[in-house]
């Protein structure tokens, strides 16, 4: 058996996101569609109306400009706006704004470290275009076997960055999703929720037995979560690679994922490729974008993912995978550097946040930000742990509490009547009362049982319903029974 | 009252009736009303008349007139005006003269139109026009042509035949039409009125519905320069609903030079505007204009717009490039008519688009289609659009020796019905001479300079950009100088003329 079977692989992404901008691209309507009536978000505009004529947005400018930036790009000079024809319902204009060989930014690249190796994405551009409606064909308004069109979406502004083929593997290729989706949202350009279509992701699948060139290249679309993109790609290689192994000619074409087949479904023939007729819209003049505003965005885009994981590990001696929990969102790694201004304890503080504080907003389905917790109210919390007036255990129901009310960690004691039984001499009571009631475990521990002292801790402890601190109850115990006192 | 007696009102003249309560606003639109009903029979000018909304707009103005200052009643109060058919209107269908918009009723106005109405002006109904603006004698309608008041067997130019022709037969004191390649000038010169374009940019688009963008634009016809300037003054200026609006002030008549100032301007010929192919008593007719401004003391000089004959080819790759693409969104999908009986949506597309459009837009919109597809992108679309600016640098050029350029408008005379429509090329000459200026996104004027074989003769003014100013005190000083006074054609209301 000499037959090749690894598979080189070689994926490219085009990504999508939805900028976070309050109106649309060409036009002052709302963007937030989603959840809407049907075509309740619409102006003679954004549905191309006879006489209407798009005015650009500059803050989808600017957005894009801080995404190109973010990703290493070059920022041409001008930014020119070209058409690109073709009918489809949805499209009411015939055509979609959008650009072409003159994008915002081009020759970007984004860096990660995939299985313990730095990995470089090279980004081949970075544009601004315009959203398409949505098709329904089905709904409690629609006579049967029709159709109707949303055009609610028409004209949101979308920000598309386009990769290399420099993936390769499914793996790192959804690893970089994860990257990049983390990136628009830190720099708050979108919220990178794929699920309600803000990031829409087309893939360049191809593979080669050979490696020695590239294989042919299969668009793969229609995957609406980051699980399905994973396993499109899955698929798409596997399927590749079993044609290629049978000797089988793999077609340049575009298939669709079936999400209930779990399959890639060819979408159109080889037959004829597209032709969009670009030109340059003539009812968008081509903007110049002064090296000022670019300067102006660079110094507003905050510190990315990457490069504040890194500086957390050598600031705060964090382990990898601390300081990249803490730089998943941009507003944790904020509220930790806050907390750590206010009390100079990282490891502590680290430790709270990646259990406690996610914990808590996982369950209040929450983003920091937005909770009722301050690093100030946190930090407080933390300092009565710190001087052990209270036990960890009640820190982290009075933490659990502050979730939910926003009292300070004092108000919540002096409302549950929670205090730490820290004068010795009350535990020294209680100790002693233990001590008479177990003959036994204390013989036991006399004569060498360490596991009996445990018990007896446990003893204390459950006595004083967790008030005690486990520390000073087991120092008080031992001086007790070894008669120091 | 008698329609002549307004022949040679202008519209401060109306104005004056309508402050001194001569006559009211209602009255004054019932006149013109009056008027439409009379003759458009005959030329079919209107595709819409207002008639209900316009009175009781009248109405309402005559009531605000009672309390009023008369002396900050602005300059267009109670004027009706027409408005050619592609030009947006509020609840007034808007059509393009196209079976495809047929029923189509804007929810908003175009914002010439409500600058319009922001001065008081009343829309007394859409004018017919060439389909899409395509064409260069209303022959294109899809509701039947409009037809020359001068000679009923003629047409009245394109695509802005009707603003052209009710004006000039004064079923409307002034209109609006819009030019791309020619579409005010040379109608207005075919039906001996006065005709605007102005500069790229200098009015807004919004609402204008488009033809090919980068060369669209709005301007006034009207029967005289000076009203031609009133409404200009109220139309011009920046608009941000529309990009490609210049951010220049609307023109104010300050900026017209006085008489001894228009006197000392050096006035251009080009060579190749005054060849063989331009007959020969337009060209009789322009010479007396010329030894009219030389007895005033002008100085002429001869100049040379070498890339002229290639401006009308490349027009015809970028103008329908553009309009391929703008067209496409009639699709039978959102509004608009819709063909029926279609399986699918493939068959309801291509039903709806061959039975929408007329054979002059198909043939354009096939024509930019390819220009703009790949492979031939460079060859049409880029190779038109390095012509453009080599005809914008000819003109630059020529305004290094003179202030204006001094034309004819048209190299033909109106033209009988049917004559060119066989052959497109000779329709397309047509527009030879207000193509180049049209193509450098520069102004022109088209003014009345007398008549042959009793068909009016047009005389084109151009000037550098934003210079109308400069245009309009050499067209006052010609208008006054010939004193060839408004048109009033009259127009033989026998039945025997109905076109067919």
């Amino acid at each position: 058996m000499s037959e090749q079977t690894e598979a080189f692989v070689t994926i490219g992404l085009e990504i999508h996101c939805q900028l976070l901008t309050k109106s649309k691209l060409f036009c002052q309507c709302a963007t937030d569609y989603i959840g809407k009536e049907p075509n309740t978000l619409i102006c003679p505009v954004c549905t191309g109306l006879p006489g209407s004529l798009p005015v650009l947005n500059a803050e989808a400018l600017k957005l894009t400009i801080k995404t190109a930036l973010a990703l290493n790009c070059d920022i041409l000079p001008q930014a020119v706006f070209y058409r690109k024809n073709y009918f489809y319902p949805d499209l009411p204009k015939g055509y979609q704004i959008s650009q072409y060989d003159l994008p915002v930014g081009k020759d970007g690249f984004m860096e990660f470290s995939f299985q313990g190796k730095r990995k470089r994405v090279n980004i081949k551009r970075v544009h601004l275009e315009e959203d398409a409606g949505k098709l329904i064909h089905e709904g409690p308004d629609l006579p049967s076997s029709t159709s109707g069109v949303d055009f609610n979406r028409c004209g949101i502004p979308l920000v598309e960055i386009v990769t290399e083929p420099d993936l390769s593997s499914p793996e790192e290729a959804r690893e970089f999703l994860n990257l990049l989706r983390r990136l628009v949202r830190y720099i708050g350009v979108s919220d990178g929720n794929m699920e309600e279509g803000s990031l829409r992701c087309d893939a360049n699948v191809s593979v080669s037995l050979t490696g020695q060139s590239l294989g042919t290249k299969v668009e793969v679309k229609n995957m609406n979560s980051f699980r399905s993109v994973y396993k499109a790609l899955k698929f798409e290689v596997e399927r590749q690679r079993e044609m290629l192994l049978n000797h089988q000619t793999i077609e340049q074409e575009t298939r669709h994922w079936d999400e209930a087949k779990q399959v890639t479904v060819s979408a159109r023939g080889k037959e004829e490729a597209e032709d969009y007729r670009y030109f340059p819209d003539p009812d968008l003049l081509p903007i110049t974008i002064d090296s000022q505003l670019v300067e102006e965005i660079k110094n507003t885009l905050s510190e990315l993912p990457l490069e504040r994981k890194e500086r957390l590990m050598v600031e705060y001696e964090l382990t990898e995978g601390e300081a990249e929990v803490l730089t998943q969102e941009k507003e944790i790694a904020d509220f930790f550097e806050e907390c750590v201004k206010l009390m100079p304890k990282p490891q502590l503080i680290c430790n709270w946040i990646v259990t406690e504080v996610r914990k808590n907003l996982n369950m209040m389905n929450q983003s920091i930000d937005k909770s009722k917790i301050t690093p100030q109210k946190f930090v407080e919390l933390l300092k009565l742990v710190e001087k052990k007036e209270i036990t960890a255990n009640i820190g982290k129901e009075i933490l659990e509490e502050m979730f939910k009310s926003g009292l300070t960690a004092k108000e919540i004691i002096a409302k549950k009547g929670i205090s730490m039984i820290s004068s010795e001499k009350e535990l020294e009571k209680i100790v002693f009362e233990v001590i008479e009631k177990n003959p036994q475990s204390v013989a036991d521990y006399l004569s060498g049982k360490e596991k009996a002292l445990h018990y007896l801790i446990g003893q204390v402890m459950r006595a004083t319903r967790g008030q005690a601190d486990p520390e000073m109850v087991k120092n008080i115990l031992v001086k007790k029974l070894s008669g120091e006192d | 009252m008698d329609i002549k007696e307004f022949k040679d009102f202008s519209l401060e003249d109306y104005q004056k009736l309508i402050k001194n309560r001569e006559i009211s606003v209602k009255e004054l639109a019932q006149l013109f009303l009056q008027r439409i009903e009379n003759v458009d029979p005959y030329l079919h000018a209107f595709l819409f008349v207002n008639r209900e909304s316009i009175l009781d707009e009248a109405q309402s103005l005559d009531e605000q007139l009672e309390k009023a200052n008369p002396e900050e009643i602005p300059p267009l109060f109670g004027i009706p005006i027409a408005i050619k058919d592609n030009i947006c209107t509020q609840n007034i269908p808007t059509t393009c003269a196209s079976k495809i918009l047929e029923g189509f009723i804007p929810p908003y106005d175009a914002t010439v139109v409500s600058r319009l109405k922001a001065q008081g002006a009343l829309i007394l109904g859409k004018t017919n026009m060439d389909e899409f603006a395509m064409g260069s004698s209303t022959e294109n309608s899809a509701f039947g042509p409009t037809r020359n008041p001068f000679d009923l067997n003629r047409v009245p130019g394109g695509s802005s035949g009707g603003s052209s022709a009710c004006v000039s037969a004064l079923e409307a004191p002034v209109s609006l039409g819009s030019d791309t390649g020619g579409s005010i000038r040379q109608p207005a010169a075919f039906c001996g009125v006065v005709g605007l374009r102005p500069t790229y940019g200098r009015v807004s688009r919004f609402g204008l519905v488009s033809f090919a963008s980068s060369l669209d634009q709005i301007g006034p016809i009207t029967r005289t320069v000076k009203d031609c300037v009133t409404i200009f003054e109220v139309i011009s200026g920046k608009d941000e609903k529309d990009s490609t609006c210049a951010p220049y002030p609307a023109f104010q008549a300050q900026e017209i030079p006085s008489r001894e100032e228009v006197k000392k301007l050096k006035v251009g010929l080009p060579r190749e505007y005054f060849s063989e192919g331009v007959d020969s008593e337009i060209i009789e007719s322009i010479q007396n204009t010329i030894d009219f401004l030389e007895k005033e003391g002008i100085k002429l000089v001869e100049v040379s717009l070498p890339h002229t004959v290639y401006a009308l080819e490349a027009y015809y790759i970028v103008a329908p490039s553009e309009a391929s693409s703008n067209l496409a969104r009639y699709d039978g999908v959102l509004y608009g008519f819709r063909a029926q009986e279609a399986a699918e949506l493939q068959e309801m597309y291509f039903k709806t688009r061959t039975q929408g459009f007329g054979k002059e837009v198909k043939r354009r919109i096939i024509l930019g289609t390819y220009s703009l597809s790949s492979g031939y992108y460079d060859e049409f679309y880029l190779k038109g659009m390095k012509v453009r600016t080599l005809v914008r640098q000819d003109f630059e050029k020529a305004f290094e020796v003179c202030d204006l350029l001094l034309t004819p408008v048209s190299p033909c005379l109106p033209f009988l019905f049917g004559e060119r429509t066989q052959d497109p090329y000779q329709m397309y000459l047509a527009d030879v001479f207000t193509i180049p200026s049209a193509m450098a996104g520069i102004p022109a004027l088209s003014i009345n300079c007398g008549y042959a074989r009793s068909l009016p003769v047009g005389l084109q003014i151009i000037g550098r950009p934003f210079q109308e100013g400069l245009l309009f005190g050499l067209g006052l000083l010609i208008e006054e100088g010939l004193a060839l006074g408004a048109p009033f054609p009259e127009i033989p209301l026998r039945k025997e003329n109905t076109y067919e």
